[in-house]
Order: C-alpha cells, then sequence, then structure tokens
C-alpha cells in the first residue's frame, strides 16, 4: 500500500515545497520508491526547487487530459534513485483538477509500485489545496514560529478532519504531523518568536521535525538541489532526522537551542 | 438475630418513562428507534416503563414490550392506567402495574396535566475545536473534551463548558436564555456572551485571564468568578 503524504500549511511561504522536496528525496535516499506531486497548478515551482525544470515535457494536467501517460510525465531524478517528480502545469488553473481524475493518477502511481506519493500543496484553502489533501493517509502540517502561519494550520488541521476522504467516509483519522520550519532559536529567547512548545500547545499534534532557519535553504533552491542533499548544514541534518521519524525511527530533536559561541567567534563575531 | 437469607425493602430509582400517544405498535417503534439512534449508549439496556395517559384507545401490550425487548431495552411495567381491564391486560403481557407516586397520592386532578419532561439536547464533542470551525447546540449545552482555538466558535442555546484552553469565540443562551454560563479550564478567549451581553478579550484581563473561570450574567453585565 502506498502511503499518501500531503505537505500542507494554508498559509503560502512558510516552506512547504522546500519540506516536499527534501522529504520525498529523504525517503527515496533510504530506498523507498517515491514520487512528489506538485498540486500548485498555475504557479509551478516545485520543478525548480528539485532542479528538473528543463526536462519537464508534460505535467499532471497532460495526464489528467489524457495528452500524455504517467510514464510519459514523470521525472526520475538524477541524483537520487527511486525518486520520481509529477510536475504541474504552468499555464492551467486549478480547476483543472477533480476528485475522480486525481484519485485514478494516485491509483495508478500507487499500481506502479510507489511507496510514498508525497503531494505538495498549493497555499490556501481552496479548490487545489482541497484536492491535495482529500485522499491523504497523513498530512505534513507546514508551519512557521508565528501567529499568522500556526492559526492557518489550525485551520487547516480543522479541514483534514473534516472535508478529506478519510473524514467523509468516517475511516480512520488522517495522521497528522506537526513540521516547524524557520526556527530560530535566538529570536525564541528574545521572545521575538514562538517556541516550539508555544505552537504545540495551540496545534496539539505530534511533532515530526523542527528546521532551524538557515542560509542553506535559500542557496539549495536557487541551485535546485533539496537542501537534504547538503549534509553540512543544519536544516539539512534536521530534515534527515524528520524523514527518520516519519519512517518510524526515534531521533532526538536538535537545533532547539542557541548556538553558545565559541570565544572566536565571540572575538570576531559571525 | 434475624432471618438473613433475604430482605424486601423499598428503594426509589429513576427509571426512564416513555411517552406514548399512538396505539399503532408500529410508528411507536419507529419514533422510539429514532430516539436511540441519538444517544445509543445511553439507551443500551435501560430499564422503561410506559406511560399510556396520553392514550386515547388501547394498545396491545404483548407486542408493545416485544418491540422494545427487541430495541434492546427492558419493560419492566406501565403506568398512567385508566381501568381495570387496561390493567389485566398488562399483567397478561406479563409488565407490572405502576402508579406514579404523584397520581397515587391525590387521585384524579382535575384540569392538571403531567408536567412535560423538558427536551434538552447537549452536544458533546472530543477533541480540539480547530480555526474556522463552528459547533451550535440548540435547546441545549454545548460540552468541549479539548481545546477551542483561535478563530473557532462555539454557540449553545443554554451553557457552554471547555475542558481545555478556550481561545475562540463562545456564545451562551444564544436565544436570550440568561442562566446561561460559560465554564473554561483556561480563559484566552477572542470574545464570550451569553444571552447577547459580550465582551472581547480585551475586556478579560487579570486576574481572569489563562485562568479556570466560570462565566455568568449578573444584572445585566457578565460576572467572572474563578473557578
Amino acid at each position: 500500500m502506498a502511503r499518501i503524504i500531503v505537505v500542507t500549511s494554508g498559509k503560502g511561504g512558510v516552506g512547504k515545497t522546500t519540506s516536499s522536496a527534501a522529504i520525498s528525496t529523504g525517503i527515496a535516499k533510504l530506498g523507498h520508491k517515491t514520487v512528489v506531486i506538485d498540486f500548485d497548478i498555475g504557479l509551478r515551482n516545485l520543478d525548480l526547487i528539485m532542479g528538473c525544470e528543463r526536462r519537464v515535457v508534460y505535467d499532471f494536467v497532460n495526464v489528467i487530459n489524457g495528452d500524455a501517460n504517467l510514464n510519459q510525465a514523470l521525472i526520475r531524478d538524477k541524483r537520487v534513485d527511486q525518486l520520481y517528480i509529477l510536475p504541474a502545469s504552468q499555464t492551467r488553473d486549478k480547476d483543472a483538477l477533480t476528485r475522480d481524475s486525481v484519485e485514478k493518477i494516485l491509483n495508478d502511481l500507487a499500481d506502479m509500485g510507489f511507496e510514498y506519493i508525497i503531494c505538495d500543496s498549493p497555499a490556501g484553502i481552496e479548490t487545489g489545496a482541497l484536492m491535495a489533501l482529500y485522499f491523504a493517509d497523513e498530512a505534513i502540517v507546514t508551519t512557521n514560529p508565528e501567529v499568522s502561519s500556526v492559526r492557518d494550520s489550525d485551520r487547516i488541521l480543522g479541514i483534514l478532519s473534516s472535508k478529506s476522504r478519510r473524514a467523509e467516509q468516517g475511516m480512520e483519522p488522517i495522521k497528522e504531523h506537526l513540521l516547524l520550519t524557520r526556527y530560530a532559536p535566538d529570536r525564541v529567547t528574545r521572545g521575538d518568536m514562538l517556541s516550539v512548545q508555544d505552537v504545540q500547545e495551540i496545534l496539539s499534534i505530534p511533532l515530526l521535525g523542527v528546521i532551524p532557519e538557515s542560509q542553506a535553504v535559500l542557496k539549495a533552491s536557487n541551485s535546485g538541489e533539496p537542501v537534504i542533499l547538503d549534509q553540512e548544514s543544519d536544516a539539512g541534518q534536521a530534515y534527515a532526522d524528520a524523514v527518520a521519524r516519519l519512517l518510524g525511527q526515534e531521533k532526538e530533536f536538535r537545533f532547539l537551542l542557541e548556538e553558545k559561541k565559541g570565544f572566536f567567534s565571540r572575538l570576531f563575531g559571525s | 438475630m434475624a432471618e438473613r437469607g433475604i430482605e424486601l425493602k423499598g428503594t426509589s430509582f429513576t427509571l426512564s418513562v416513555l411517552h406514548i400517544t399512538d396505539n399503532d405498535v408500529a410508528t411507536v417503534r419507529q419514533q422510539l428507534l429514532e430516539k436511540i439512534a441519538q444517544a445509543p449508549d445511553f439507551f443500551r439496556a435501560a430499564p422503561l416503563v410506559v406511560n399510556i395517559e396520553k392514550l386515547t384507545k388501547t394498545i396491545d401490550f404483548t407486542s408493545l414490550a416485544g418491540i422494545i425487548r427487541e430495541l434492546k431495552l427492558v419493560p419492566v411495567g406501565v403506568t398512567g392506567t385508566k381501568d381495570e381491564a387496561t390493567r389485566s391486560a398488562i399483567r397478561a403481557a406479563g409488565l407490572a402495574v405502576m402508579a406514579s407516586g404523584r397520581v397515587a397520592h391525590n387521585e384524579p386532578v382535575p384540569g392538571k396535566a403531567a408536567t412535560p419532561v423538558p427536551q434538552t439536547s447537549n452536544k458533546l464533542h472530543i477533541g480540539p475545536v480547530r480555526s474556522g470551525q463552528q459547533l451550535y447546540a440548540p435547546n441545549g449545552s454545548l460540552v468541549i473534551l479539548g481545546s477551542v482555538s483561535n478563530g473557532a466558535e462555539l454557540i449553545a442555546d443554554d451553557s457552554i463548558h471547555v475542558y481545555g484552553q478556550l481561545r475562540g469565540r463562545a456564545v451562551a443562551g444564544a436565544k436570550g436564555n440568561e442562566a446561561a454560563r460559560i465554564y473554561c479550564d483556561q480563559l484566552m478567549a477572542e470574545l464570550v456572551s451569553v444571552a447577547g451581553h459580550y465582551q472581547v478579550s480585551d475586556g478579560l484581563l487579570e486576574p481572569y485571564w489563562e485562568q479556570a473561570v466560570s462565566i455568568s450574567l449578573a444584572g445585566g453585565q457578565l460576572k467572572l468568578e474563578k473557578l
């Protein structure tokens, strides 16, 4: 059985696509056949973050309309075996998606032997986001430690528990995971930012990972390398920990505390 | 020493009384089924007394007892009987003839109908109430076992009980019940209202903020008390 995981948030710009790219890459690196689908029809981004924008021929909407088959549209990642990308269409809008057509594609992907299907949701709570989450078995709720992002995540959690297939058919509810991104421990200490505990108290769902605010993320996005491949970076390591937890391993949380500045960095600044 | 084998003592029990107005057993069955569906756990194997006071014609007690058993309830007896023929029919069906306390003491009460049991429909929600969700308990109280997020809305015609943080809005006594109250474990609400008298979070500050609080209406003003 394929695990269908939606990466969602409600609010835009919190790191859904970065996280989708990192997590799908991380899972595939561990040897699981994985596909990541860009549900942001009309605002195609995932292919850029994954560094495959020049290899897009057919897209999600082409497959839905029958202009191409899945094998033609899926892009095989050049760095990681077992990783495939299904890009969004840039020229269409979200109304191109229907429940039946999305369900058929997800079923076809499962039949092709994909173990993990990662759905990169668009922002908002309209059709595109609802399509991305409707068939999910699990949800990674991406949240920044900031009040408006937390409130939007809360709203998405309400939608997951009322408007998803699992909710409508009275099945076991979607398994929810909290992924806190752009976390800056020093700003938490100064009181500028909500702490992990603050966010968890409001959302009350299990914590999957805390990704520190990092220069490596922007650099990774611009170079089209999912940040998890940058194993030197703190963000890359934090994503690797989150992937391990998603696959059932116990991992201690890192990067929650301010780094103690050493003698030299205090002397020369950082 | 007195005999210890058995003892007979009078004890009062609270029993559910089913008031029927239709002498068609099938109709009663259907209505009872709908009632049970609202709270299956509450009714499971519950002892039941049937009140036939409002019945104009007689009913087949054997099949009545049958449908009650079929719906997994335990028929105990029948009350509200008017004549001996009915009483013997009840006994023949294996049920007890029961006189309710009130009727037994002052036999004919002319022009005084039995006080109807007030219909309440309380609503229970388990788990968090998320931003954008709205819960309404018409004609009853709303009980939340969990926290209520900012941007969530609770409405009840009677009281609201939140066993968790109340960060959203709580509107009690929505149809004007001034006796309604709001109770919560931790008051962090955006707005609270009892029978149309409301207060926004700016007015809910110390010493009640983040405390377990009961909110009621006294003299046209909201009154906050720590629990």
